[in-house]
């Protein structure tokens, strides 16, 4: 590793203060690490100072639900997201992505808020974030403020962070009721591989609602207001029609993992067993 | 020059004072400064997890750690394992006893990995097994007597052991483990047909 300082904060403010003594990019903050460390250990990022975020006093590992919204501390590892009763029951899809990542060892240092920033187009607790409209907190000097994770990631490796900013949690709105949800995932091993493709649909009342990951330069989202998929008498051919038309929307491209031909025919039969699955669960009101 | 600077962590229950360098990482630490090289480097991104340790209770590849952040930590590497006098633990002894052990460089982070597993469940379905260890590569293809070693370190205790235990519990547990015959003997798939 080439050299770096490294500090670690006791509050924000300590936080924000190293964040400005740097040029932009010259600071990195650091909660697992386990993609910062590996972009250090190949030079890919270069970074002077390193902020360990992990003993601020006032961001402290943790998920509260408060005024209708669940918030996930950046500083909380994927394994306590995974193990909460309150995300198991309204985001059990997104509890299903945050499985996929990495391994057991890298779920246990790892952050949603980190998996976020880290920006992959493949990230994936993406599309499980975007069907439920999730939102990140961004702290500076003058407060916070909340952007769409649809929206703050720009695209690969790129967010709208903005000098002086860390990210301090993920929040997301609490439905009426648990809505019908399913993630895919599409990998050439089970564990430690990135997406070949990713998915999650959400289905409402008359919405239904997919994300896709790993097809695009980032994540996005494609809503389907007809009512066609959310009727679970639909015909096959109809519904079929409107998944076409979603899928549709990808960009993929070719890479190690799989052909941008077959990224998109999987990305339809994955979207079909997806919408198949997340009918077949018990209607959460 | 990187910076220097002290650490005090608790590594297999005792504490312990080092100077690390700043871009090093938690494995290194454990390998050249505490001389602790059971844990191995392999793939140094967090892929392979043979560098696989506890913190508190929880499995962490080490090489994804930097040595500062691990100040205040509580460490167990596969030292740290065995009990007095250096009897292996049951889960290491059933690694033996399945012949799960080829080239070894894999197994202290499979042994590791296990053992945080088994912690927090100790009765593992062999999915649980394959999705627990998912982080953990063999090279060598030792997968099957990996997994049949985890299911046989979960076995409930025989019953003189397990107080409460009963048999059909028992008798159902240890029908789901094939454990290989003495060497010489069949090959698995020969025991298990």
């Amino acid at each position: 590793m080439r050299p770096f300082a490294y500090a670690r904060p006791g509050s924000l403010a300590d936080a924000f203060d190293l964040l400005e003594a740097g040029e932009p990019g010259e600071v990195r903050p650091i909660v697992g690490g386990t993609d910062l460390i590996v972009g250090l250990q190949h030079g890919t990022v270069r970074p002077r100072t390193v902020v360990d975020l992990k003993h601020l006093a006032d961001l402290r590992p943790g998920i509260s639900a408060s005024d209708g919204r669940l918030r996930i501390s950046a500083v909380t590892p994927l394994t306590d997201l995974i193990a909460d009763e309150r995300v198991r029951r309204w985001f059990p899809a997104l509890v299903e992505a945050a499985a996929t990542v990495g391994s057991v060892q890298i779920r246990n240092r790892a952050s949603l808020t980190g998996n976020i920033c880290n920006a992959s187009p493949a990230f994936d607790t993406g599309p499980a974030l975007l069907v439920h409209d999730a939102e990140i907190v961004l702290a500076g000097r003058a407060g916070e403020r909340r952007m769409p994770v649809a929206d703050f990631v720009l695209g690969p490796r790129r967010t709208d962070l903005r000098p002086g900013e860390l990210a301090t949690a993920v929040e997301i709105p609490l439905p009426a009721a648990p809505l019908r949800q399913k993630f895919a995932r599409l990998t050439r091993r089970r564990g430690v591989d990135l997406a070949t493709l990713s998915l999650c649909c959400a289905v409402g009342p008359t919405r239904t609602r997919f994300a896709f990951g790993a097809v695009a330069p980032r994540p996005f989202v494609v809503d389907d207001d007809s009512g066609v998929l959310a009727d679970p008498s639909s015909a096959a051919r109809d519904r079929d029609e409107v998944l076409r038309a979603m899928t549709a929307q990808a960009s993929p491209i070719t890479d190690l993992r799989a052909g941008a031909d077959y990224r998109q025919a999987m990305l339809l039969v994955q979207a079909r067993r997806a919408l198949a699955a997340a009918h077949s669960q018990p209607n959460g009101g | 020059m990187s910076d220097r600077v002290p650490i005090e962590v608790t590594v297999n229950g005792a504490p312990r004072s080092v100077e690390v360098a700043v871009t090093e990482t938690l494995l290194d630490a454990l390998r050249w400064d505490l001389d602790l090289t059971g844990s191995k480097e392999c793939c140094a991104e967090g892929e392979c997890g043979a560098c696989t340790v506890l913190v508190g209770d929880r499995s962490v590849n080490s090489c994804l750690v930097l040595a500062v952040e691990a100040d205040g930590m509580e460490i167990t590497t596969i030292e740290g394992l065995a009990g007095d006098g250096g009897r292996l633990s049951r889960l290491q002894e059933a690694f033996l006893d399945a012949g799960a052990v080829q080239c070894g460089f894999c197994i202290p982070g499979m042994v590791v990995s296990a053992q945080a597993l088994l912690a927090e469940n100790p009765h593992p379905s062999p999915a649980e097994v394959r999705e627990g260890l998912a982080g953990n590569l063999c090279r060598c293809g030792g997968y099957q007597r990996i997994v049949d070693a985890v299911l046989h370190a979960a076995e409930p205790q025989p019953l003189a052991d397990a107080g409460n235990g009963s048999f059909t519990h028992v008798f159902g547990a240890r029908t789901q483990v094939k454990l290989p015959l003495p060497e010489g003997t069949a090959t698995p798939s020969e025991a298990s047909a």
